[in-house]
Formats: C-alpha cells, sequence, structure tokens
C-alpha cells in the first residue's frame, strides 16, 4: 500500500505577541499513513496531538515541516504550503475533520446542515436527502430533532451531528480530534461502527480519543506523543 | 504546479490616497506615515498595495477595524470612486485582457451594470427611498438594457419573493421598510441582473440577530444556488466565520493577513489580527 500522508519534520509554534512570547507547541514530528490504515495518536493533555491534526487540515499554520498528502485530485501535495484555494477544495472533497465542537450557521436545521455539506461536494439534491435520512438514522437522533436548530440540542446530540456531518461526505482521509470526549458508552458505539464501515470503505483516519481501550480496538498503529516532540510507535 | 481554477475577479496593486502626496511620504512611506496618513502634507493612503484574487462561487471575507480602508476599497472595486492605481481583471469581461480602473467612464457604467453587484451598508445609498421597492430593481433592469414592462416586473417579483419581501408590500417604497427588509431590497436590486459578482458592505451592521441571521442564510443560499462570487467586508468576525472560507485582515490601508479564515481565527500571525481574535466575545 502507498502512503497516504507522509509527515516530516513537522513543527508549530506560536508567537504571542502581546507577551512578547514564543510557545513550542510540536517538533520534529515524522509520520507516515498508509491508504486505509487507522493511525491513533495518544499522550498526556496539552502535548501537541491536536496540534499535529491542525496542521494537517491547516488551522494551523506550520512553521516548519512538510505534510505530504497525495490528493485524487492534485497528486502529491505538500499541505504545508498549499495554496488556500487548493485547501478549500481538499476540506470540501477530501479531507474530514471531526471535533468536540460544532459551528453551524445560525437557523439552520440539523437536516439542512447534512445535506448541505453533501450537496456541496456536488451530488444531486435527491441523494443529499437519501444519504441524511439514512445518516441521521443511523446515529439515532430523533427524529423530531432533524427539522429543529442544533444549538438547541445536548451535548451529546450536537456531537453525533457533527460526526455525522463530516462522516457522510466520505472523506478519503478523516481527521477525528477526541470526537467521542463526551459521550455515553452507546453513542460511542454508534460511533464505532461508522468508523469501521468507513474502514471498510478504505477511508484513511488519523484519531485521537480520550478512551484508549475505544481507540485500541479500532486502530491499526498506536503513536505516542512525548511533550511535543517525535512520535514514538507503540503497539501494532 | 498547474492551476486547477482561475479567478473571476484579479486585482494587482490597487493604491488610493486622498491628496495629493508630498516628497515627505511618496519617498519613504512605511517609516513617515502615522498609520496611514502623512502628517506633512495631510494625504491619506486608503488603500496600499492591495492584491487579491476571487474565484467562482467563493465568499472572500475582509476584516478590519473602522478606517483601514475596506469601504474605499469596496468603492474603488464597484467605481464609487476613481483609484490612484492598479488594475482589475474581470475575467468575463472582454477575455480578461482590460484594466477595468482604465476604461472609460461608459463602459465602466456597463459593467457595474452588467456585470457586478453591490450592497450598501446604508441603504441609502442602494436605493431610491421614494420609488416602489419593484421599481427600485427596474431601475437596475432598465441601466442593464431591459426594456418590457412586463418582464421587468415578473422579475421584480420573483426577485422580491427570493428575499422573502411579501408579494403584497412590492409596490410599497422601501422608507416604510424595517432595516432588514430595506437590506433584502437592496440585495434582490443587486441581484437583478444577475451578475458574477456581488460585494457586500457590511450588510448585516446595525441589523438585530434575527434579521442578520436571515440575511447571511440569504447570501449563503445565493452563493450554494447561484454560484456567484462575493467580496464580504465586515467587521464582525461571527459573520465572516460563517460565510467565508477564505480572508483578508486589513490595517491603516494595507492587507496584513490572509488565510483561510479559521486559520486566521484560531491562529493568527500578526499583532493586530491576534488582538482582534482575543476581543472576540
Amino acid at each position: 500500500m502507498e502512503n497516504i500522508l507522509t509527515i516530516k519534520g513537522l513543527a508549530k509554534s506560536f508567537t504571542l505577541h502581546h507577551l512578547n512570547r514564543k510557545i513550542k507547541a510540536i517538533e520534529h514530528i515524522n509520520l507516515s499513513v498508509k491508504e486505509g490504515e487507522f493511525i491513533g495518536i495518544t499522550g498526556k493533555s496539552g502535548s501537541g496531538k491536536s496540534t499535529i491534526l491542525r496542521c494537517i487540515y491547516r488551522t494551523y499554520l506550520p512553521v516548519q515541516g512538510e505534510i505530504w498528502y497525495r490528493s485524487k485530485k492534485f497528486g502529491l501535495i505538500d499541505l504545508a504550503a498549499a495554496t488556500e484555494r487548493e485547501m478549500v477544495y481538499l476540506r470540501k472533497h477530501e479531507i474530514g475533520y471531526v471535533s468536540q465542537f460544532l459551528n453551524v450557521m445560525p437557523r439552520t436545521t440539523a437536516r439542512e446542515l447534512v445535506q448541505q455539506s453533501i450537496i456541496e461536494m456536488g451530488d444531486s439534491e435527491e441523494f443529499a436527502v437519501k444519504e441524511t435520512g439514512k445518516i441521521l438514522k443511523h446515529f439515532e437522533l430523533d427524529s423530531e430533532l432533524w427539522d429543529s436548530y442544533p444549538s438547541t440540542f445536548s451535548g451529546g446530540e450536537k456531537l453525533r451531528l457533527n460526526i455525522a456531518t463530516a462522516m457522510v461526505k466520505r472523506p478519503r482521509l478523516l481527521l477525528l480530534d477526541e470526537p467521542t470526549a463526551s459521550l455515553d458508552d452507546a453513542s460511542k458505539q454508534k460511533v464505532k461502527v461508522l468508523i469501521e464501515q468507513l474502514m471498510k470503505e478504505g477511508t484513511t483516519m488519523i484519531g485521537i480519543f480520550h478512551d484508549l481501550e475505544f481507540m485500541k480496538d479500532l486502530c491499526h498503529q498506536e503513536y505516542n506523543i512525548q511533550q511535543g516532540e517525535s512520535l514514538v510507535m507503540t503497539n501494532s | 504546479m498547474n492551476k486547477f481554477e482561475y479567478p473571476v475577479l484579479s486585482i494587482r496593486n490597487l493604491n488610493k490616497q486622498f491628496g495629493p502626496g508630498c516628497n515627505h511620504c511618496q519617498n519613504q512611506k512605511e517609516s513617515t506615515l502615522i498609520k496611514n496618513y502623512c502628517p506633512v502634507c495631510g494625504t491619506v493612503y486608503a488603500c496600499q498595495d492591495i492584491s487579491f484574487d476571487l474565484y467562482p462561487g467563493e465568499i472572500l471575507g475582509i476584516v478590519g477595524e473602522s478606517g483601514s480602508g475596506k469601504s474605499t476599497l469596496m468603492r474603488c472595486l464597484y467605481f464609487d470612486q476613481e483609484v490612484t492605481s492598479g488594475e482589475a481583471i474581470l475575467s468575463t469581461y472582454e477575455h480578461g485582457e482590460r484594466n477595468l480602473f482604465q476604461e472609460s467612464p461608459q463602459r465602466k457604467r456597463y459593467i457595474r451594470n452588467h456585470l457586478m453587484g453591490k450592497v450598501y451598508q446604508n441603504p441609502l445609498l442602494g436605493l431610491k427611498m421614494d420609488f416602489t421597492s419593484i421599481g427600485n430593481i427596474a431601475e437596475k433592469l432598465i441601466s442593464a438594457g431591459s426594456r418590457s414592462v412586463e418582464e421587468m416586473e415578473a422579475r421584480g417579483r420573483e426577485l422580491l419573493e427570493y428575499v422573502n419581501i411579501p408579494a403584497f408590500r412590492m409596490k410599497e417604497a422601501p422608507k416604510n421598510f424595517s432595516g432588514g427588509m430595506q437590506q433584502r431590497v437592496q440585495i434582490a436590486k443587486a441581484l437583478s441582473n444577475r451578475p458574477p459578482i456581488l460585494l457586500l458592505d457590511e450588510v448585516t451592521t446595525g441589523l438585530d440577530l434575527s434579521v442578520q441571521a436571515s440575511v447571511l442564510d440569504l447570501i449563503k443560499y445565493l452563493q450554494r444556488e447561484m454560484n456567484i462570487s462575493m467580496v464580504v467586508v465586515s467587521h464582525d468576525l461571527g459573520v465572516i466565520r460563517m460565510l467565508a472560507d477564505r480572508s483578508m485582515v486589513m490595517l491603516d490601508g494595507k492587507v496584513i493577513e490572509q488565510g483561510l479564515t479559521d486559520q486566521i481565527l484560531e491562529d493568527p500571525q500578526s499583532p493586530y489580527t491576534q488582538q482582534l481574535v482575543h476581543s472576540l466575545l
């Protein structure tokens, strides 16, 4: 299998101008991910796990290093240096990101939210309607909630909707930033089923999970990050 | 790498100054200006060397404090003001081979009427308050060359419906409307000639939250359904975050930062942007 992602010497620091300080987040990160693999990253809180994912998604601008991603559209592309428009395209069509937080347009219903993300990818409205029904049902989001606004949802409902929105796009590379952190066991189980299904379909995933048991069950490869520096493979 | 898409609008090195400039400020701008103001001759450098591209179906956000040059930039783009220097290329105009800023006033009027729409923060600037709402739309259609009353009325009706102005109020003048309704009539007017580019200058400023949400809804809907490219200026980071994939930050007439909107909000680079983001509620 070919590598879909190869990270070389990635470093990220933050310059806080008002404090006149520079904060180091990660350094010397190397990682390669094969197509279809599920990689788990563990480490203490504050060790820089999320920073790695955010650098890949370009929510953070890396200060050093390369992130080579094998894109369907662009071929081999360095995400650390890609243009913004290339990133916009990749985010819409190839790379997904799920966190604990839901960010929605005001007055957009749950159903619209999921449908729009499918339509954005270029699928027909008919298809979007069908897929939306399927995934919302899968996550057992009460059908009474489908046409209400997500800002009124409970934490767990928001989270499930968030994951549903990202997963329905069937991205080639999915970044999971503790998406299950505040879910109960039943909901976690549902996320797990979906992750397994995506794995079967060939989606590559990199995940950070609070729940180590949950992660160990799923991932092919586990890395531990030590105080922002270098990833160590812990098992396989 | 080969380009995978081409911009609809390209702006290169746009400059706009108010005042003649003098030896003091023209030679070494950086060091001698106080913000964007020359203390010797009183010239204001409102836009300095601004370049950007706007891609099909994209919403580009521009944020910055009052006086940073956002609105001046928008006025220059819509020819409300002459630029001091710079280049604007529109891919749908003359095969993208002409600098719009150097066209004759007549050609500029043509471009405004056929290829662009603008929505102002102040509806007074975009609408004739005493005309009927549908008359306002007809006005833009007439300047775009339409002559059939029937067609214009049908188009006006369709557009006002589109922006949720009830049919029984179409013949009323915007001065009778609430701020949000006026803004929606303005948007309908700007859309009437089916422009590939829409310029939105602080369109939700001063509207209450629920009305703001309905205008934002409408803008998103326009992008999705009509694939219009838009430049959205706002000092409200929340609005920009909702709408724009990419954004630019302006300060003292210059673009000091540009990037993916979430990157600007989560990982701002310049001191000013950091301050701005940290001021976010």
